[in-house]
């Protein structure tokens, strides 16, 4: 479903990306772990257009996206959580939900999906005429992807969503990210620093050490590795 | 009491003025966070779009309401696409530079502009025709407010109005809310944040040029130069008001108007600016972010 091949990203003069090459089949739910700094979030954002990437090729279904612009991608149905979760703080959390379906025409539809996602986030609901910013960062990371889920992605970048969550709201996230790729089959790419719980959700996971990628394997190889065991997992 | 009213109402015309353009700097500024410079220019090149428009039509001996009509809509157009022009040729390509070097961009684009004009124009000032008809109703009320008074305000508050609802309600005006608090964040819904962009120049050069006109016909005269002290003062108003806020401009608009006019009014129209900057200081002192400002603490 994406494919890229030799992917290389600067900031500036600063080369991020080092020939990366990552290989995405559609339904999977795929993870991408590293240290702080390895690149992981600069990846995400050269595939969705924000850090055009200097070489390399990026496929989305055979054809070549490298080089659109950023709403061209999304309305590709590519579309991200990003780091840090970036809810608009002063628009409403029906109107951050409404900017996730901005490219949508099919008004009726969406207004479904909204409804859908309140019996899905009861949470959200009773905070609906609430400002985006006023929300507590679990409510926020779940506004952040039910304002994705609201594009209705075919390919579903997630960076960093357990970042700074108390463990049950973590668990709360896992499961939803695992129901949406079973029940929607929607394809994930999920970035993580909890490699753990990363591994445990993924099907297959590359390592990014310094803007390259040094591993890739199924989650459960991975899980077992020595390398990765000492440098991720704290075992 | 009477002279109190005509400075209320006096205060309020050149307040909704202030307003009118204050909107394009805050809304620009909101979006790129940029202080448009060129903005005054703007507001002059629609004056004399509807002076010329005027003159042409004139000569067909159109009648007095087509004239400001057509002229005004000829010059919000006009001025919409210098806006456009302006923000492609001078600004888009300086967005990922540092911020002083757009600023100096948009000064340049200033002092450009106006001498564009004075060199195709004329460095004297133009005498301008009060297109204003004089409504049979205000006759009695003469001495406190004229007929382009009324038009003005109640122009200003229309266009306030509408501005209000499409930012408010429309997906256009979602989406530059959105745009203007995360700009990234709106590229990665989909939002063609270039074309928002481009929408809020073309809106408050509009907004500024319909404001030209109105002055225009009401002082009745325009030259070159009339865009650079109602610009710096506006800039001032959106500021006071707190800039990237609408309803601050607005505000910031109508108390800027007022100061000016009472003290002219009950003090010495010598010191009006002196005054009127003094007192800004004075509310900048306790309110720095502008009287609806968000300090940059509260922004997440
Ligand atoms: N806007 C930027 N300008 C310059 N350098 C940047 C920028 N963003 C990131 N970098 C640099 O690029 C490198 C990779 O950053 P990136 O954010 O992709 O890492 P990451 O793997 O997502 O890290 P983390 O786990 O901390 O989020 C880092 O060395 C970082 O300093
Ligand atoms: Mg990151």
């Amino acid at each position: 479903m994406l494919k890229i091949v030799g992917l290389n990203s600067y900031y500036g003069n600063i080369h991020v990306l080092k020939d990366v090459n990552i290989d995405i089949s559609e339904g999977e739910i795929i993870t991408l772990i590293g240290a702080n700094g390895a690149g992981k979030t600069t990846t995400l954002m050269s595939i969705s257009g924000l850090v055009p990437p200097r070489s390399g090729e990026i496929y989305f279904e055979g054809k070549p996206i490298q080089g659109m612009v950023p709403d061209k991608i999304v309305s590709l149905g590519i579309c991200q959580v990003p780091e840090g979760r970036r809810i608009f703080p002063y628009l409403t959390v029906t109107e951050n939900l409404d900017m996730g379906a901005f490219l949508r025409k099919d008004k009726r539809v969406v207004k479904n999906d909204m409804e859908h996602i309140f019996d899905l986030f009861p949470l959200l609901a009773e905070r609906r005429r609430q400002a985006g910013g006023t929300l507590s960062g679990g409510e926020q990371q779940m506004l952040a992807i039910s304002r994705a889920l609201m594009a209705r992605p075919r390919l579903l970048f997630l960076d960093e969503p357990s970042l700074g969550l108390a463990p049950l709201v973590i668990k709360q996230i896992f499961e939803i990210i695992t129901k949406i790729n079973k029940e929607s089959n929607t394809t994930i790419f999920l970035v993580e620093q909890n490699a753990n719980l990363a591994l445990k959700t993924a099907h297959r996971g590359y390592v990014m050490e310094n803007g390259r990628i040094t591993l890739s394997d199924s989650a459960e190889n991975l899980f077992s590795n020595e390398a990765v065991k000492k440098a991720y997992l704290g075992l | 009491m009477e002279y109190f009213f005509e400075i209320l109402l006096g205060g309020l015309t050149r307040g909704s003025i202030y307003a009118l353009i204050a909107l394009g700097y805050t809304m620009v500024y909101g979006i790129i966070g940029l202080i448009n410079f060129a903005h005054g220019e703007v507001y002059m090149i629609g004056a004399f779009t509807a002076l010329i428009a005027a003159s042409v039509l004139t000569l067909m001996g159109w009648n007095q309401v087509a004239i400001i009509v057509i002229a005004s809509v000829v010059a919000v157009i006009y001025s919409s696409c210098y806006g456009f022009t302006i923000e492609k040729l001078a600004y888009k390509p300086l967005r990922r530079a540092p911020r002083l070097s757009a600023l100096i961009s948009a000064i340049g684009m200033s002092l450009f502009l106006q001498n564009y004009v004075l060199l195709a124009q004329t460095s004297n000032f133009l005498p301008f025709p009060n297109l204003i008809p004089e409504f049979e109703f205000l006759k009695p009320y003469q001495h406190m407010i004229s007929s382009s008074e009324i038009v003005i305000i109640g122009t200003t508050a229309v266009v306030m109005v509408l501005l209000g609802i499409m930012i408010k309600c429309t997906k256009i005006g979602k989406a530059m809310r959105a745009t203007a608090q995360d700009r990234d964040m709106a590229m990665l819904v989909g939002i063609d944040v270039n074309r928002v962009i481009s929408v809020t120049f073309v809106v408050g050069s509009a907004t500024a040029a319909l404001g030209g006109v109105l002055v225009a016909s009401h002082v009745g005269q325009i030259n070159f130069y009339m865009g650079f002290i109602v610009g710096i003062k506006a800039f001032v108003a959106a500021v006071l008001g707190g800039i990237g806020s609408i309803p601050g401009a607005v505000l910031g608009g109508l108390v800027l108007g007022w100061t000016e006019s009472f003290f002219t009014g009950y003090v010495s129209s010598d010191y009006e600016d002196v005054f009127a900057f003094l007192f800004l200081v004075f509310i900048l002192i306790f309110r720095p972010a502008g009287i609806l400002g968000r300090s940059e603490t509260e922004k997440v």
